[in-house]
C-alpha cells in the first residue's frame, strides 16, 4: 500500500521526526488532504445512491429534507410556478449535497483501500503439517492462504509473500513491510522477543522463518486495514450519538412548530402552502451540521490513516481527546533513541585535549551509537581526526565485553606500536583496569563520576598506561541522554491543553528526574515494570481520568489493553497490536500527542459545525417570516431587516443558502476546523466567536447577497 | 417622585433584598437538604405514615413516588371541590362542576394555579384552606424536591440513588415553606392584608348604597401563594384586590416573595456541589435575563403611543393607580419569570409588546429564575444542553461538573426541551385550528392569536397567569388545560429525575485546564444563546403572528 504514504500523506512535523538536529517545529496544524474537485465529481454517483430513504433514515435530519423535497416535487407538480420548482429544486441539491459530502469523504478511503486490496492478493501457503516448534524435520503441504487456521505454522522463505498475522517462531528473516507501512527500508523479524510479529501480506526479503498464524483468514491485519479505511465497520461513536440525538430533538421541535403554524395562519386568515412550509421547516433544521456530521467523522479517522495511525474504533479516536494523562516512554518519545557524549572532564592534571585524544583512540572501533558520539564530539570539540586503522600501526581493538565492561585499544609493540593501552569503560570497571596495572585512583574521579551520575548522567572513565609505566587515569567522558527538541514547548501545550504527561524509564529515580526535570515532563515512573505501568494506569483511572500510552513489548499487551487509548507501535508484538486500539504503522512513540490532538479536532469540528448551525436560524427566520406573512400583516415587513426583494426571492434566498452553505463547508469538514493547542477558555472564545456569533452574521450577508442576484430573474420579481 | 425614580427605587431594594438573602438562604436550604437529622415533628408525621426516612430511592422509585403523591393530590382536591356543599365554611358554594374541578385540580398540583373561576364566588374556606393553601405547599415542594434530587446526581458517585421523595417533600414543606410563610403571613398582614372568616362584610359605598365585600383567610393564602409561585388567587381580581395586596409595600413585598426561593437556589446548587462559582454563574444568568424583561415592559408600558395615554403618562389601562406603571410592570415581569402568575394588572391590557416580554418570559421556559425548583431544574437541563455544544468544541466529551454528558444523559435533556413546547404548541394549534375553542376568543385577530397561544404557553409553563380576553371556563379548555399542565409538569419531572439517575451512576471527571469552565462569562453568555435562540425560537412563528403582527404598523 505505497499508496497511503505517496497519494496522500503529509510529511510529518519536524519535531516528530528523530534526532537533534531536527529544527524547532514551526507553527504546527493538524490538518488534512485538501478538497479535490476531481474526487468531487468522481463521488457524484455515490451522492445519488444515498438518496434512498433507508439509506437517509439513519440521518434523522436529512431524512425531513429529503421527506420534504418529495412532498414540495408532488405539489409543484400539481401548482406548477417557477417558484415552486426552484424551491423544490434546491431542497434536493441540498440532499444531494450532504450525500456528497458524506460521498466525499468515504471516497478518499475508498482510493485506499483498493491499494491496500491490490496488495492482498491470494497466497499459496506452506503449511508445516503436524509440526511442533523445536522439530527439526518437517513435511511441507501447500495450501491456500485462505485456508489457514490460528494456530498453523508455516514456512515462508525469501522473495515469499508472509500468507497471513503471525509470529515468528523460528529463524530470522529482513522482511519489506512497505505494503502496510509505506517505508521501504526492510525490516528484521526474529523468534522471540519484541520483533517476532510479522504481518500477512508482507514479503520476505531474506533467509526463511517459520511462522505461526496467529489471525483467522479474512480478519488479518490488512482486512481490518481495509474496513476501516472504507469505514465499512464503522460504528457511531458516543459523541456522535449524543449529538445525533440533540440534532434529531431539535428537528423534531422545529418541525412542530412549522406544522402547528398552520392552523394559525388559517386562524390568520393567510393559511401557506406547502411548498412554503416545508421551506421554513428546512430552512430552521440543524441541515449544516446534520449534512456534515457523518462526513466529519470519516475524515478524523482518514487523517489519522494519513499519518499512518490505524485506530481500531472511532470510540477510540474520541478517547483521545478526552485523555487526561500520557503515558510516554523515555526512549524514542522524550529522548533521541541514544545517548551522547556531552564533556570530556580530564582528572590529575592532564589537558583535556589529552583526554580527548585518548577517548578517541579507544572509540574508533567502538561502533555503539554512544561510542561514535565519542569520536564526533572529540572532532567538534579539538577537531581531533578520525583516524584510520592504518595510522595507528600495531593497534589492536578490545571489544566491549559483558564481563569486562571495558573497551579500548592497545598499540602493540610486535607490529611497530608505541605500547601503549588505552581503556574506557564503567567507574568501577576501569578503577579496577588501574589498579591491577599498578597504577592509583585519584580522589577528584570519584567526585567527578559521582556528579555525573547524580546530574542523571552516565560517567565513562577514561585510562592509558604507557609501556612500563604505571596505568593512570585520564578522566570521564560525560554521556548523557538528549532530549528531543522541542519536547519542552509540546508538554508545555500539553499542560495548557490540561494533560498531565508522564514519563515512563527503566532508569533509576535520580537519572529520570534529571531528565524530567530537563525535558519539562511532569511527572516521571522510574524503574518501571509492567506491572508498575499498569499499577499507574489503574491508580489514575480510579480517579476518573482517562489515560493513554504506547507500547510495543508483550509485557506492554495488558497495560495497553487498560489503558483508554493504547498506542501499539507496528514494529511491536502481535500481542501488543490486539492489546492496543490503534496501530502506528511509523512506529513513532511521539505520535501519540498527534493523536491526541486529531481526538479533539474531531470534536471541535462538530462542536463549531452546530454551534453554526443553530445560530444560523436567525437570520432564516428575519428572511421567511415576514415574507410568509407580510401579505395579510404589512407591519411585519418591518422584521425584514435585510429588505429583501420579494417574498419569492426572500424564501428562494434563504434556501439557497442554506444548501450552498453545506457545500461550502465540505472542506473545514473533511479538514477539521484550525486547531491550536491551548486552554480549554481560549478555545471556546475562540469558537463562540467564529462559529456563534460568525453563525450569526453570515447568513444576513450571504442571504441578502443571493436575493440581489435572483431578484433579476423572472418569477421572482 | 416620578415614576422612573419610583421603579429604580422599587427595583434597586428588590435587587438588594435578593442579594441579602442570596447566602443566609441559599445556604440553610443546602443544609436541609444535607442534614441527616430528623426533626422530632418530622419524625412523628414518618411514623404516621408508614415512611422509612433512611430509605435511598432510585429515580424510578423517586419518581414514582412523586408520581403517587401528586396524583393522590389531584384526586383528593377533585373530591373535596365537588363535595364542598357538605363541608364546613362553604359560604352557600355549590359543588364545582365537574370540568372545572378537574382542571382545577390539575392546575393547583402541578404549581400552575390557572384559574378558570373566580375565588369568591366558586370556592368555600375549606376547599381554598385544605385544599387549594395545602396544593400551594406540597406542589412548590415537590417542585424543589424534584431539583434536590438533580442535584445529589451531580453531587454523587457511582450511585443509583437520589435519595427519599418523601423526605425531601416534609423537610421542603416544613422547614422552608412553612416557616417563612408564617412570617410573610405575619407581614402581609401588617401591610393591610385581610385574614379572617367572615364570609361578607356591608360596606357603605362612597357613591352611596351598598356594597357586600367578601372576607377570607386571605393572607395567610397570599403568602405561599408568592412564596411558592404558585399564582391562584383568593379573588378573582388576584393581587389586583386590595384585600390580597393594599398598598405599594404589600405589591413590592409580595415581588420578593416570589423571588427570593427562585433566586437563593443556585447559592443552594453550589453549595452541595462544592462549588459557589456554579451557582454565581447561574443567578446571574437569571439576574440578567429577569432585569431585562422588567425594563422592557416598563419600556413599553411607558412609551405606548397615543395622546391620552401620554398625557396619563403611559398606558395606564388594566393596571392599579395605587402601583403605576412600575410596580406593574415589575410584578408583570417578576410573576412570568417566576412561573408564579399572580398579576396586580391585567395583561391583556398591557401594550402589545409589553405583553409580549411577559409572554416571552415564560417561553423561555421559565428558568429565569423560574418556579420554585422547577425553574433551577429548568435551567440546569439548558446547562446540560449548553455544555454539550461547548464542549464538544473545546474537543472533549462534555461534562458539567465532572459529569460526561453522554447519549443518554442527551436523551433526557433532549426529551425535556420538547416536551413544554409540543404542549404549548399542540394545545394552541388545536384550540385556533377547531371551531369550538375559537369561540371563546372575545378579540378577534392577532391578539385574540396572543390570547390563546398565551393561555397554553402559561399551562404549559406551569405559570398560571392568564391574558384575560379568553373565555376559559369550557369543557375543552378545562379538559385540554388540564392534560397539557399535568404532562407538561410530570413528563418534565420524570426527564429530570431520569437524567439525575443517570449522572449518580457516573464517576466524576477531575477538572483540568482542558476542561470547559461552567463558571465565567463565556460560558454564561452561551447559556444566554442557548436560552433564547434555541428555546425562544421555537415561539417566533407564533409571536410573528400574535404580538408582532399586531403591534407592527
Amino acid at each position: 500500500m505505497a499508496g497511503i504514504r505517496s497519494r496522500s500523506r503529509t510529511p510529518l512535523p519536524a519535531s516528530v521526526q528523530d534526532g537533534p538536529a531536527a529544527p524547532a517545529a514551526p507553527a504546527r496544524r493538524v490538518g488534512g488532504g485538501l478538497l479535490d474537485p476531481r474526487l468531487l465529481w468522481k463521488s457524484l454517483p455515490g451522492a445519488f445512491q444515498k438518496l434512498d430513504p433507508r439509506v437517509q433514515l439513519r440521518n434523522p435530519v436529512m431524512f425531513v429534507v429529503e421527506a420534504g423535497s418529495a412532498l414540495t416535487t408532488y405539489s409543484a407538480v400539481i401548482h406548477s410556478s417557477v417558484f415552486a420548482w426552484t424551491i423544490t429544486g434546491w431542497l434536493w441539491l441540498t440532499v444531494l449535497f450532504a450525500n456528497l459530502a458524506e460521498a466525499v469523504a468515504e471516497g478518499r478511503g475508498k482510493a485506499q483501500a483498493e491499494t491496500l486490496r491490490r496488495t492482498k492478493r491470494e497466497t499459496t501457503a506452506r503449511k508445516l503439517a503436524g509440526w511442533r516448534p523445536g522439530d527439526t524435520a518437517y513435511r511441507i503441504e501447500e495450501v491456500p492462504g485462505t485456508r489457514l487456521a490460528v494456530g498453523d505454522f508455516v514456512i515462508v522463505e525469501a522473495g515469499q509473500v508472509i500468507p497471513g498475522d503471525g509470529d515468528v517462531v523460528e529463524g530470522v528473516a529482513s522482511v519489506d513491510e512497505s505494503a502496510i507501512t509505506g517505508e521501504s527500508a526492510p525490516v528484521i523479524r526474529e523468534s522471540g522477543g519484541d520483533r517476532s510479529a510479522v504481518t500477512g501480506g508482507t514479503r520476505v526479503l531474506s533467509d526463511r522463518v517459520i511462522v505461526r498464524i496467529t489471525s483467522k483468514p479474512g480478519e488479518t491485519f490488512i482486512d481490518r486495514m481495509i474496513s476501516l479505511v472504507e469505514g465499512a465497520s464503522r460504528q457511531k461513536t458516543p459523541n456522535e450519538v449524543a449529538l445525533n440525538v440533540l440534532l434529531a430533538s431539535l428537528t423534531l421541535i422545529f418541525v412542530m412548530a412549522v406544522v402547528t403554524l398552520q392552523p394559525m395562519a388559517f386562524y390568520s386568515k393567510d393559511p401557506q402552502n406547502l411548498i412554503i412550509l416545508v421551506a421554513l421547516v428546512v430552512a430552521l433544521i440543524p441541515t449544516t451540521i446534520g449534512a456534515l456530521l457523518s462526513a466529519i467523522g470519516i475524515a478524523g479517522m482518514d487523517r489519522l490513516v494519513q499519518r499512518n495511525v490505524l485506530a481500531m474504533s472511532g470510540r477510540a479516536v474520541e478517547a483521545a481527546g478526552d485523555v487526561n494523562t500520557l503515558l510516554l516512554d523515555k526512549t524514542g518519545t522524550i529522548t533521541i533513541g541514544n545517548r551522547q557524549a556531552a564533556d570530556f572532564l580530564p582528572v590529575g592534571g592532564v589537558r583535556v585535549e589529552a583526554l580527548a585524544d585518548a577517548a578517541q583512540l579507544s572509540s574508533l572501533a567502538d561502533e555503539t551509537p554512544e561510542g561514535r558520539s565519542v569520536v564526533v564530539l572529540a572532532k567538534e570539540r579539538f577537531n581531533i581526526r578520525e583516524r584510520g586503522a592504518g595510522e595507528l600501526p600495531g593497534a589492536v581493538f578490545v571489544p566491549f565485553a559483558a564481563q569486562t565492561r571495558m573497551s579500548g585499544v592497545d598499540l602493540a609493540p610486535a607490529a611497530g606500536g608505541s605500547g601503549r593501552q588505552v581503556r574506557k569503560g564503567a567507574a568501577s570497571a576501569v578503577r579496577g583496569w588501574i589498579t591491577d596495572n599498578g597504577g592509583t585512583v585519584p580522589d577528584e574521579l570519584g567526585v567527578l563520576v559521582d556528579g555525573i551520575s547524580a546530574a542523571g548522567g552516565t560517567p565513562l572513565v577514561v585510562a592509558e598506561r604507557a609501556p612500563g609505566a604505571a596505568a593512570r587515569a585520564l578522566g570521564v567522558i560525560h554521556l548523557k541522554d538528549i532530549v528531543k527538541q522541542g519536547i519542552r514547548e509540546r508538554f508545555a501545550e500539553m499542560r495548557a491543553m490540561g494533560i498531565r504527561t508522564v514519563m515512563i524509564t527503566g532508569d533509576n529515580p535520580l537519572t529520570a528526574r534529571a531528565i524530567a526535570a530537563e525535558s519539562g515532563v511532569d511527572d516521571f515512573l522510574a524503574e518501571a515494570t509492567p506491572e508498575d505501568k499498569m499499577a499507574l494506569i489503574k491508580r489514575e483511572q480510579e480517579g476518573g481520568k482517562l489515560v493513554a500510552m504506547t507500547g510495543d513489548g508483550t509485557n506492554d499487551a495488558p497495560a495497553l489493553a487498560q489503558a483508554d487509548v493504547g498506542v501499539a507501535m507496528n514494529t511491536g508484538t502481535s500481542a501488543a497490536k490486539e492489546a492496543g486500539n490503534m496501530v502506528d504503522l511509523d512506529s513513532n512513540p511521539t505520535k501519540l500527542i498527534e493523536i491526541v490532538e486529531i481526538g479533539k479536532q474531531l470534536l471541535i469540528t462538530r462542536g463549531a459545525l452546530t454551534t453554526f448551525s443553530i445560530a444560523n436560524d436567525v437570520a432564516k427566520y428575519f428572511a421567511m417570516l415576514p415574507a410568509m406573512f407580510g401579505g395579510v400583516f404589512p407591519g411585519l415587513e418591518k422584521l425584514n431587516i435585510m429588505r429583501l426583494h420579494s417574498p419569492e426571492s426572500a424564501i428562494t434566498s434563504a434556501i439557497i443558502f442554506n444548501a450552498l452553505i453545506i457545500i461550502a463547508l465540505i472542506p473545514l469538514a473533511l479538514r477539521g476546523v484550525r486547531y491550536k493547542p491551548s486552554s480549554a477558555s481560549a478555545m471556546l472564545a475562540r469558537n463562540i466567536w467564529i462559529y456563534g456569533v460568525g453563525g450569526l452574521i453570515l447568513p444576513f450577508v450571504c442571504i441578502k447577497g443571493i436575493d440581489l442576484i435572483i431578484m433579476n430573474i423572472p418569477g421572482f420579481r | 417622585m416620578s415614576g422612573a425614580v419610583a421603579g429604580v427605587l422599587q427595583l434597586g431594594l428588590l435587587v438588594a433584598a435578593l442579594a441579602a438573602c442570596y447566602r443566609p438562604l441559599g445556604d440553610y436550604m443546602a443544609r436541609v437538604f444535607l442534614s441527616d437529622r430528623h426533626w422530632r415533628v418530622e419524625r412523628a408525621w414518618y411514623r404516621l405514615a408508614g415512611i422509612d426516612p433512611g430509605a435511598d430511592q432510585r429515580w424510578g422509585s423517586y419518581a414514582r413516588s412523586m408520581l403517587a403523591f401528586s396524583g393522590v393530590s389531584v384526586l383528593f382536591l377533585y373530591l373535596l371541590e365537588r363535595v364542598q356543599n357538605h363541608l364546613p365554611y362553604a359560604n352557600g358554594m355549590a359543588p364545582v362542576p365537574s370540568f372545572l374541578a378537574w382542571n382545577t385540580a390539575a392546575s393547583f398540583v402541578t404549581n400552575t394555579n390557572w384559574q378558570n373561576y373566580a375565588g369568591e364566588s366558586t370556592m368555600g374556606y375549606t376547599v381554598q384552606m385544605a385544599g387549594l393553601a395545602v396544593q400551594n405547599f406540597v406542589s412548590a415542594g415537590v417542585g424543589i424536591a424534584v431539583l434536590i434530587a438533580l442535584v445529589r446526581g451531580f453531587m454523587r458517585n457511582k450511585t443509583d440513588r437520589l435519595g427519599n421523595f418523601w423526605v425531601d417533600i416534609t423537610r421542603a414543606v416544613v422547614r422552608l415553606l412553612l416557616p417563612l410563610s408564617v412570617i410573610g403571613a405575619v407581614i402581609l398582614m401588617a401591610a393591610g392584608v385581610i385574614d379572617n372568616f367572615t364570609p361578607t362584610h356591608l360596606i357603605a359605598a362612597v357613591t352611596g348604597g351598598q356594597q357586600t365585600m367578601v372576607g377570607g383567610p386571605v393572607a395567610s393564602q397570599e403568602v405561599i401563594k408568592e412564596l411558592g409561585n404558585n399564582g391562584g388567587g383568593f379573588f378573582n381580581a388576584n393581587s389586583a384586590h386590595p384585600f390580597e395586596n393594599p398598598s405599594p409595600f404589600s405589591n413590592w413585598f409580595e415581588i420578593f416573595l416570589m423571588l427570593v426561593i427562585p433566586f437563593a437556589l443556585p447559592r443552594t446548587f453550589g453549595k452541595m456541589v462544592g462549588d459557589n462559582r456554579q451557582g454565581y454563574l447561574l443567578v446571574a444568568v437569571m439576574l440578567g435575563l429577569w432585569l431585562t424583561s422588567v425594563g422592557l415592559i416598563s419600556l413599553f408600558e411607558w412609551q405606548h403611543a397615543g395622546t391620552a395615554l401620554q398625557a396619563a403618562g403611559g398606558a395606564m389601562e388594566g393596571k392599579e393607580v395605587r402601583f403605576g406603571i412600575p410596580g406593574s410592570a415589575l410584578f408583570a415581569g417578576s410573576t412570568t419569570a417566576t412561573s408564579t402568575g399572580a398579576v396586580n394588572s391585567f395583561l391583556d391590557s398591557f401594550t402589545t409588546f409589553g405583553g409580549m416580554v411577559a409572554l416571552c418570559n415564560m417561553m423561555l421556559g421559565e428558568v429565569v429564575p423560574g418556579g420554585a425548583g422547577a425553574g433551577l431544574y429548568g435551567l440546569l437541563m439548558l446547562a446540560v444542553l449548553t455544555v454539550f455544544i461547548g464542549g464538544l468544541m473545546v474537543g472533549r466529551t462534555p461534562e458539567y461538573l465532572g459529569k460526561k454528558i453522554r447519549p443518554t444523559e442527551m436523551k433526557w435533556a433532549a426529551a425535556y426541551i420538547l416536551a413544554t413546547p409540543f404542549c404549548v404548541l399542540v394545545g394552541s394549534a388545536l384550540s385556533l385550528g377547531l371551531s369550538v375553542p375559537q369561540r371563546s376568543i372575545l378579540n378577534p385577530g392577532p391578539h385574540g392569536l396572543t390570547e390563546i397561544v398565551y393561555a397554553f404557553t402559561s399551562m404549559g409553563n406551569n405559570n398560571g397567569s392568564a391574558f384575560a380576553g379568553l373565555a376559559t371556563n369550557t369543557g375543552w379548555y378545562n379538559l385540554a388545560g388540564g392534560v397539557v399542565m399535568l404532562v407538561a409538569r410530570f413528563a418534565a419531572m420524570i426527564f429530570v429525575l431520569a437524567l439525575g439517575g443517570s449522572l449518580a451512576r457516573q464517576q466524576k471527571v477531575p477538572e483540568s485546564a482542558g476542561t470547559l469552565k461552567t463558571h465565567g462569562p463565556l460560558f454564561a453568555g452561551l447559556l444566554v444563546g442557548v436560552i433564547v435562540i434555541l428555546v425562544g425560537l421555537t415561539y417566533f412563528p407564533a409571536l410573528a403572528l400574535g404580538p408582532f403582527a399586531e403591534g407592527l404598523r
